[in-house]
């Protein structure tokens, strides 16, 4: 593995390998005083982030620092970014820096892509062989995110295959929902997409996946329900009529959340808007999973980490 | 590198020998079970620890054979020294295994490491840098069932099973039920360009 900027980079033998090494990291790391694992040292991680974020950020982080990377963070306030710098010239003045890897968030779809390519060409110029992880791009893909909730769902569950999992809301803005579906159907899960008909991306026909308005029908039969943030930040335009109308149609209330089986578990990417599409006591219920899905997802980027930069250069 | 001898035409030892026998392994385990008693004086806190996967299964032979012969068994667990091997970088990243440190910690206990097979000495050295980091064993001692030789590290054994001379090419083959569906050692002459790394 060279980069990880799509799930769909990953086979399930590939995705089932990263989650076995973050369940073999945790291990590693139970119970210990010292969680300083000496696998990374001498390899230097940067995160390039264009967007706000508090978790996938600070995960990597941590994830680079357990493992002994020397771990550098830049946003695009407070870097050359802001005086006008090009995203290639940022990405490969990192890589010349002595970047191993480097992750990044940006608001544009497929700029993991275009940042991957760059540094394979510049290699010769750079002199470093830069492996790039997307942390989220636009409304494309977040492949960690996708990783950390179905590592989530094997702890609960033993095994994905055959599960059923419900994606619930703001579908066209969601990276994650697109990572989601994608990985869990790789994993052999069975994936319902509910989510108001305005907020659905265009061809969501085509994706491993089937589709439903209802969201009071699918519950019953769910083994778990993923609820996204409705991204208001990249709504230029009316997608619903209010946030009290979208809470009553497509959030998780307490009455809804009783329609769940009870081994059914409460997935959220995180931030959670309560009121919105969770209610509190939902996202604060034994049944949700949301702070499993946070410590797994240092776990998990350990994983990705360690299959970039542990081996042999490809 | 040149052996000539291992070229020869008449006579030659089949590709594959046994070394030891599945009795053989068993006696060899309970050997080992006994030593551990009488070097360890028969102390309540030794933890055995095996190196994954088959020193993980030979870890809990020797408690069970402790147990038959001392009457208890000490705790048995396994831990894993890849992410702390210095030879990551020159091959793929390789698949992590089973780390499981028995309850009580490794605080002060007296550790004897486990192994099946000892060569180079760069995984003891690995596993004893992870040892170090879930806690600190008043002392740590060595068991494996084959020593073959060819250390690159001051490292020896505190128990072996077998000690077999072996080339640099050939391969040492433990097998144990729980893993392979039944227990031997063989040697084998491995082909060119291969090299174990026990």
């Amino acid at each position: 593995m060279k980069h990880l900027l799509s799930v769909s980079d990953l086979d399930a033998t590939a995705a089932t390998g990263l989650l076995d090494t973050a369940d073999r990291l945790k291990q590693a790391l139970l119970g210990r005083e010292v969680r300083k694992l000496p696998t990374l040292r001498g390899r230097t991680v940067i995160t390039m982030f264009y967007e706000s974020s508090t978790r996938t950020r600070v995960s990597f982080e941590i994830a680079g620092k357990w493992m002994s990377a020397d771990t550098v963070n830049i946003s695009a306030s407070g870097s050359s970014v802001s005086k006008g710098e090009s995203l290639r010239d940022t990405a490969l003045t990192l890589s010349a820096m002595g970047a191993d890897c480097v992750i990044v968030r940006h608001p544009a779809s497929g700029a993991a892509h275009r940042i991957a390519g760059w540094a394979d060409r510049d290699r010769a110029s750079t002199g470093t062989h830069t492996s790039i992880v997307n942390a989220g791009d636009g409304a494309h893909e977040h492949p960690t995110q996708a990783l950390l909730d179905a590592a989530t769902l094997r702890d609960r569950f033993g095994s994905i295959a055959g599960r059923r999992v419900g994606i619930v809301g703001d579908v066209l803005h969601s990276r994650v929902a697109r990572s989601n579906v994608f990985l869990l159907a790789t994993l052999g899960a069975e994936v319902v997409l509910v989510a108001p008909p305005t907020l659905l991306p265009v061809g969501v026909a085509q994706w491993p996946c089937r589709v439903s308005p209802e969201l009071d029908a699918e519950l019953p039969a769910l083994d778990a329900v993923m609820m996204l943030r409705v991204q208001a930040e990249r709504m230029h335009g009316s997608f619903f009529p209010s946030a009290r109308e979208y809470a009553v149609g497509y959030g998780l209330s307490a009455d809804r959340a009783a329609l769940l089986p009870d081994h059914a578990v409460v997935l959220h990417p995180g931030p959670m808007m309560r009121g919105m599409e969770i209610a509190p006591g939902v996202a604060d219920s034994s049944a949700s999973a949301i702070l499993a899905q946070v410590a797994n997802g240092v776990h998990v980027r350990m994983a990705v980490l360690y299959h970039l930069l542990a081996g042999a250069p490809e | 590198m040149a052996d000539d001898r291992r070229g020869e035409p008449i006579g030659a030892s089949p590709p594959v020998r046994e070394l030891l026998s599945a009795a053989d392994v068993t006696r060899t385990v309970a050997r080992i079970a006994h030593q551990i008693i009488e070097k360890t004086a028969g102390s309540a806190d030794v933890v055995l620890i095996g190196i994954p996967t088959r020193g993980t299964v030979l870890a809990r032979r020797l408690a069970a054979a402790i147990a038959e012969f001392a009457g208890s068994a000490p705790p048995a667990g396994a831990v894993d020294p890849t992410l702390y091997r210095d030879d990551l970088r020159r091959r793929p990243a390789r698949a992590l295994e089973d780390t499981a440190v028995p309850d009580g910690g490794l605080d002060d206990a007296l550790v004897v490491l486990v192994d099946d097979v000892l060569m180079s000495g760069r995984t003891v050295r690995a596993a004893l840098d992870a040892l170090s980091d879930h806690g600190r064993p008043r002392a740590v001692q060595l068991a494996v069932l084959v020593d073959r030789g060819h250390r690159e590290l001051p490292i020896r054994a505190d128990y072996v099973g077998k000690n077999v001379p072996t080339a640099r090419d050939e391969q040492i083959l433990v097998l144990l039920t729980e893993i392979d569906g039944s227990d031997g050692v063989r040697i084998r002459r491995a082909p060119t360009g291969a090299e174990g790394d026990a």
